[in-house]
């Protein structure tokens, strides 16, 4: 029984020693992806790969793959087997859930979104995207663009997903031919070239043989470009929500009472930057007033950007609340009581009857309710079916829903924070639904 | 910390260097962030502090996220009564330190109840703990208990939420649990239900020990080199101590080591290591080969699936 198939370790990997320099060089932070496709694309020969030559993958884990894959009577060892960790997929052969797996170089850390196929599919994927800076999204070689490649495209695409890389693997059973290649490129290029993915790449790889994953390998001579690991470390991130206006949902009035008068907000600051002696608006009162500090323990601050959490100190008195959004006041968020948006269901029932629901948006919950569902979109062909009369599990549709109050909204394409919300059913207490606001 | 030149984004306000937020940054806040979310949706919320590394790094987070206010919660720890002395010392130290309230409720009053029964004296505790903990959620009527689990510990462990719902038995059911998207969770329990949170869900082992390293937290002093009288049993360095007593034939050695995880005394191994302080630590956890419950934890290895099956049944 061979190990990890062809997969043998390079002699000039990154070796461990070499994360170990993390602490030293510049940490770009973390960067989380979706890996889209299905186990005959080597999804799972790809995270494996990724896993394996960035030294993640440690010698215990291996020897549990490797027994229990000759315990199911399996030639080769089965990566899945790395990733699928519940019994009942280890029995089935099947991944039921979205798994998390993570490793690091000395650049960043990386979390892996693995999401399954089968029924499931497109809620998982969903909920994979949502979190997600980048998408992979995997295409056989042999094959070339199909219709589950138009489905992932366009559902990392609605969940915001702003950097995809097309991955286009197994060039090792079409002769490495760049013929190949291009012809995929011009085929992806000619459905999703209008849809306005802002970072988009291709590489052509082989998952198995390891070419361009973390080495370049020796059959791709002919491309010039970076490897896959290249292009996930050199992603940048940070600009793309420091650049919006700025967004601080309360969570928490930290006000410790005795012996002191402080009285700060606590939150996380979803976009933009906030510095002390900013002009603010607090809502839903309306009310302006300036930073006087940020503080974080024992630290003040001058600053916080996209992603900190923070306390913030104000230099008013202001009747504020969780749930209650900072924002800058020069562009403040928009005040809605019936809003637009794109879900996806995710229930196996149906909605309920009533059609009432629980919407949570960022820290704060009010009652919905489905008022209208204007059309279903295919995602196999991006077209719209008007009027549905229902919703059924990995739908993705356009609604209107009418809330008990008004919340504080951005778009979606705009914030992915204050653009999105989730459905909950009171009754059974499911997460229903995962929306994005449109207008 | 590095830094990154910005463009201006508010008019009227100069030029600045943006920090730039290293790894650690971002895994601080998203816990941070989670803390906050159960404060401020959960009705009786309790954290589990277990003076391991894990649940002391959860207690830096949580000065983090409320101070200067209390904890919007106590600390609770389920003691085995099979503990490192040191272990239990710190304990108590920390929580009195911070102020904050530490219950503890143990195993051992749990069998003079007769809802645990163990089949002999020195067996492990590890599994018991699970009635002791249920028990003590009925007792408190907590609806969400706080841990610091990590999915990089365990396979049944990387496809768990971070709000990960508990019916009235205090079931774990990997097949029907709720999608969890963006930063936005469902916190919803009926009576009798309860949520375990997860703040340090997305940290590995590596990013524990660094943010220790990064923040000066003391962690009790066994998890650095210090010698210590063990017997090797099973590619294992098992401690010798009043419960795990050598069996016939076996050499006691005394080998430098440090622990990995501290648990149960009956199921928790040492690694042989010189490491002496945190910088050292994390210079080995980047070359370790094997897992950290892979080298030191006996009852983990009896079943491919042996985590899982006690999650279902309310382990933490």
């Amino acid at each position: 029984m061979t190990i990890m198939g062809e997969i043998e370790r390079g002699s000039n990997t990154p070796s461990k020693s070499a994360a170990g320099n993390a602490v030293e060089q510049q940490d770009l932070g973390v960067l989380r992806f979706i890996t889209a496709g299905s186990v005959d694309d080597g999804k799972s020969t790809l995270i494996g790969r990724l896993l394996h030559d960035t030294k993640t993958i440690f010698e215990d884990q291996l020897a549990a793959v490797t027994r229990a894959s000759s315990k199911r009577g399996q030639e080769e060892i089965d990566l899945s087997l790395l990733t699928d960790g519940l019994e009942a997929e280890r029995e089935q052969g099947i991944t039921i859930d979205v798994a998390y797996r993570y490793f690091a170089t000395p650049r960043r850390k990386f979390i892996i979104a693995d999401t399954p196929g089968h029924e499931q599919y497109t809620r998982n994927m969903v909920t994979g995207a949502s979190t997600a800076h980048a998408a992979i999204i995997l295409v056989d070689a042999r094959k070339g663009v199909l219709t589950q490649t138009r489905r992932h495209t366009y559902i990392a695409h609605l969940l915001g997903v702003r950097h995809i890389i097309v991955a286009v693997n197994k060039m090792d059973l079409v002769d490495h031919a760049q013929s190949v290649f291009d012809r995929i490129h011009a085929d992806f290029l000619a459905f999703a070239g209008n849809l306005g993915i802002p970072d988009l790449r291709f590489i052509p790889m082989s998952a198995l043989r390891g070419d361009m994953v973390v080495e370049r390998g020796t059959g791709l001579a002919w491309y010039s470009g970076e490897t896959l690991l290249q292009l996930l470390e050199g992603i940048n991130v940070a600009n793309d929500d420091d650049a919006l206006p700025a967004r601080f949902p309360v969570q928490l009035v930290v006000r410790p009472g005795t012996n002191t008068d402080f009285r700060g907000y606590a939150g996380r600051l979803e976009s933009g930057v906030l510095r002390v002696g900013e002009e603010v608006v607090a809502l839903p009162s309306g009310r302006h007033t300036t930073i006087k500090d940020i503080v974080l323990l024992d630290k003040k601050l001058p600053l916080a950007v996209a992603g900190d959490s923070v306390t913030l100190v104000l230099a008013d008195e202001i009747d504020i609340s969780r749930g209650d959004v900072i924002a800058a006041a020069a562009t403040p968020p928009r005040s809605a009581k019936s809003i637009e948006a794109r879900i996806c269901w995710l229930s196996t029932d149906a909605p309920n009857a009533a059609g009432r629901f629980v919407l949570k948006h960022t820290s704060h919950s009010v009652k919905a309710k489905l008022a209208r569902i204007n059309d279903r979109i295919d995602i196999n062909t991006f077209e719209r079916q008007p009027t549905p009369a229902a919703l059924a599990m990995n739908d993705i549709a356009h609604v209107t829903l009418s809330l008990a109050k008004p919340i504080f909204i951005d778009a979606y394409d705009s914030n992915r924070i204050t653009g999105a919300f989730i459905l909950i059913d009171e009754t059974s207490n499911q997460t229903v639904a995962a929306g994005m606001i449109e207008a | 910390m590095n830094a990154r030149i910005a463009e201006s984004f508010a008019e009227g306000i100069a030029p600045v260097t943006l920090p730039l937020r290293s790894h650690l940054d971002w895994l601080e806040s998203e816990a941070i962030h989670i803390l906050r979310e159960v404060a401020g949706e959960c009705a009786n919320p309790v954290l589990f502090f277990s003076g391991g590394k894990d649940s002391i790094v959860l207690l830096r987070l949580a000065e983090k996220a409320f101070r200067p206010g209390k904890f919007p919660f106590p600390l609770l720890h389920i003691d085995t009564g099979h503990n490192f002395d040191e272990v239990i010392a710190f304990r108590d130290t920390r929580a009195a330190e911070l102020g904050e309230r530490l219950l503890v409720r143990s195993v051992e009053d749990s069998m003079k109840r007769g809802t645990v029964r163990l089949h002999k004296e020195t067996d492990s505790r590890n599994a018991a703990q699970s009635v002791t903990l249920l028990e003590a959620v009925d007792e408190f009527g907590f609806d969400a208990a706080i841990g610091g689990a990590r999915r990089d510990e365990e396979k049944a462990r990387a496809k768990e939420r971070v709000f990960s719902f508990r019916d009235e038995f205090g079931q774990w059911d990997p097949k029907n649990q709720r999608p969890e998207l963006w930063n936005i969770y469902n916190t919803r329990v009926h009576k009798g239900e309860h949520m375990r949170v997860f703040p340090i869900s997305n940290w590995t082992e590596l990013d524990v020990w660094q943010y220790i390293e990064r923040e000066g937290i003391a962690v009790p002093s066994l998890y650095f080199s210090h010698k210590r009288a063990v017997i090797r049993r099973n590619g294992l360095l098992v401690p010798v101590t009043r419960l795990t007593p050598p069996r016939a034939g076996e050499t006691v050695e005394e080998v430098p080591v440090r622990f990995r995880t501290v648990g149960d005394i009956t199921c928790t191994c040492p690694v042989e290591s010189g490491a002496a302080n945190t910088r050292e630590i994390i210079a080995e956890t980047v070359l370790t080969t094997v897992t950290e419950r892979g080298a030191t934890r006996m009852d983990d290895q009896t079943s491919d699936a042996s985590m899982e099956r006690r999650k279902k049944e309310g382990y933490f």
